[in-house]
């Protein structure tokens, strides 16, 4: 952690006494005002309307949806900038847009357009198979996919400041978000048993920083807030994540690849809000036309997952 | 309410952070709930509303009909303090809402949503609290601020510096206190205290 800015850490800015932007506090502060919040895929504003009306938090800006992107093929890149703003114009709501793993031009491109969080996304086609991007160098913020907890450290470590799980985008299948929320959430129960002397070799095992697993050892949780993402289609998917210890929630292709796109996001929310109560969930879950069709997962070749891309 | 017993404050947990707010009004000593449904207000003598999406909350208290006994409530005297999102919902009138966007209301004032701008522009910074002996860290988040305020709202802190420089940032109305920051990010725990002791005093 010796290259964090100090001014990036949270425990110094009540040292900050003039107006500070991009610190650590109102990046990580940002996605604490998300929770318990839907964040939903747009590919128009007439769509991100939809999102806002439906009571989504927040609309990730995109030119495909994960399904198309993975219909399509082709190298997937980072929105054209006339999209993202005909779709920040459009809502009141915040916007974020995704740029490639480790394409730090295309963060500062969405920085300067004003786009409100970064998704340094395993969706788009990497742009390094090296390094990921130094979160810390902007004023925006940024979320990253986890598949594990070693792997949600090492993105906080390079400033992250929202995890979400990576699931399988764009298949409607929640499999793999369950396998990653599960296993974060064991890890972190694990860690929380250890002896202090025992978190350095823990740190080894989990490739993260020493201080960042001493932190969540101590806590019981991520330093930032954790959301779930990839394949959630339903209701009911929605409150499963919630009991799994997410803290809000991505629908990516789950809400315009259906039915009743309207319906469905409002249900969603109404869900994620009450995701604890199954009466509430099974009344939303009524009427809703169909979902997305979906990809059961062992038909997908190893070249088409898109959850192993970043490490 | 007597100032005997340990007064129940709830927080309003449709969307937003519910649990930072949770954890401030613990650390002052008081019982701290959350609040999802009409009955939950019941047991409560005071409110938290928390930072968050203010369309968000207005849509599902609307769903969930939580609106009219918030207002209800509200107007019979229980205290309620609102940050940010919050602030907005307390506000009697908005600006730069969503169409038909609707608040809870009960402090006569005009606030702008997300006025500061948008992420890149959310910033903390020193702000003069009245009644606070010594300057208050404040976080503003996609923060909105307040335009006008009726007569009876009284000004409790202003932006210091900067572009913004004089914008209204809290207030209290009587039994009724909201800011355009989050407190609850800070563990900077005045703001709840000063909002604990509207409760025992109501």
């Amino acid at each position: 952690m010796s290259t964090t800015p100090a001014s990036a850490q949270p425990e110094n800015s009540a040292t900050v006494t003039g107006p500070a932007t991009g610190t650590a506090r109102v990046k990580r502060g940002m996605a604490e005002m998300l929770k318990g919040g839907v964040i939903m895929d747009v590919v128009t504003a007439e769509q991100a309307k939809i999102a806002e009306d439906a009571g989504g938090v927040a609309v990730m800006a995109l030119e495909r949806v994960p399904a198309d992107i993975r219909a399509e093929g082709g190298v997937a890149r980072m929105s054209d900038p006339d999209l993202i703003d005909s779709i920040v114009s459009a809502v009141s709501i915040p916007v974020m847009a995704k740029c490639r793993i480790g394409h730090f031009a295309e963060a500062q491109v969405l920085q300067a357009i004003g786009v409100d969080y970064v998704d340094e996304s395993e969706v788009l086609t990497p742009a390094d198979e090296a390094h990921h991007i130094d979160k810390w160098a902007f004023t925006v913020p940024f979320v990253c996919g986890a598949t594990n907890l070693g792997e949600a450290l090492r993105r906080i470590g390079e400033g992250a400041a929202m995890i979400r799980s990576k699931g399988e985008a764009g298949t409607g299948n929640v499999v793999e978000a369950t396998r990653h929320m599960r296993g974060i959430g064991a890890e972190m129960r694990r860690l929380s048993t250890l002896r202090g002397d025992e978190l350095y070799a823990a740190a080894k095992e989990l490739a993260a920083p020493y201080e960042l697993v001493a932190e969540v050892a101590r806590a019981g949780k991520l330093p930032v807030v954790l959301f779930t993402a990839g394949g959630i289609a339903t209701p009911a998917d929605a409150a499963m994540m919630m009991q799994l210890g997410a803290e809000g929630v991505f629908v990516g292709s789950g809400i315009f690849k259906s039915g009743d796109p309207a319906a469905r996001a409002a249900a969603i929310v109404k869900a994620t809000t009450f995701y604890d109560d199954a009466d509430v969930v099974a009344k939303v879950s009524r009427g809703l036309g169909g979902a997305m069709v979906g990809i059961n997962l062992d038909t997908l070749s190893e070249d088409q997952r898109l959850a192993v891309r970043g490490w | 309410m007597t100032t005997e017993t340990t007064p129940v404050i709830g927080v309003l947990a449709l969307q937003g952070d519910v649990r930072e707010h949770l954890r401030a009004l613990e650390t002052c000593g008081v019982r701290a709930v959350t609040v999802r449904h009409a009955d939950d207000l019941e047991r409560v003598s005071g409110l938290v509303i928390p930072g968050g999406e203010s369309t968000t909350m207005w849509r599902l208290a609307t769903t969930f009909e939580l609106m009219e006994p918030l207002r209800k409530r509200i107007e019979g005297g229980m205290p309620a303090y609102g940050s940010c999102a919050g602030m907005i919902m307390l506000a009697d009138r908005i600006l730069d809402g969503i169409d038909g966007q609707e608040t809870i209301g009960g402090i006569d004032m005009t606030v702008r949503r997300n006025a500061f701008g948008r992420q890149v522009d959310s910033f903390e910074a020193d702000v003069s609290f009245h009644g606070l002996d010594t300057p208050y860290h404040a976080v503003f988040i996609r923060a909105p601020w307040v335009e006008r305020v009726g007569e009876d709202c009284e000004v409790l802190a202003s932006v210091a510096t900067g572009a913004a420089a004089g914008r209204i940032v809290a207030v209290r109305q009587g039994h009724l206190l909201a800011t355009a920051f989050h407190p609850e990010l800070t563990g900077d725990t005045r703001v709840h205290r000063y909002f604990v002791e509207l409760v025992k005093e109501a």
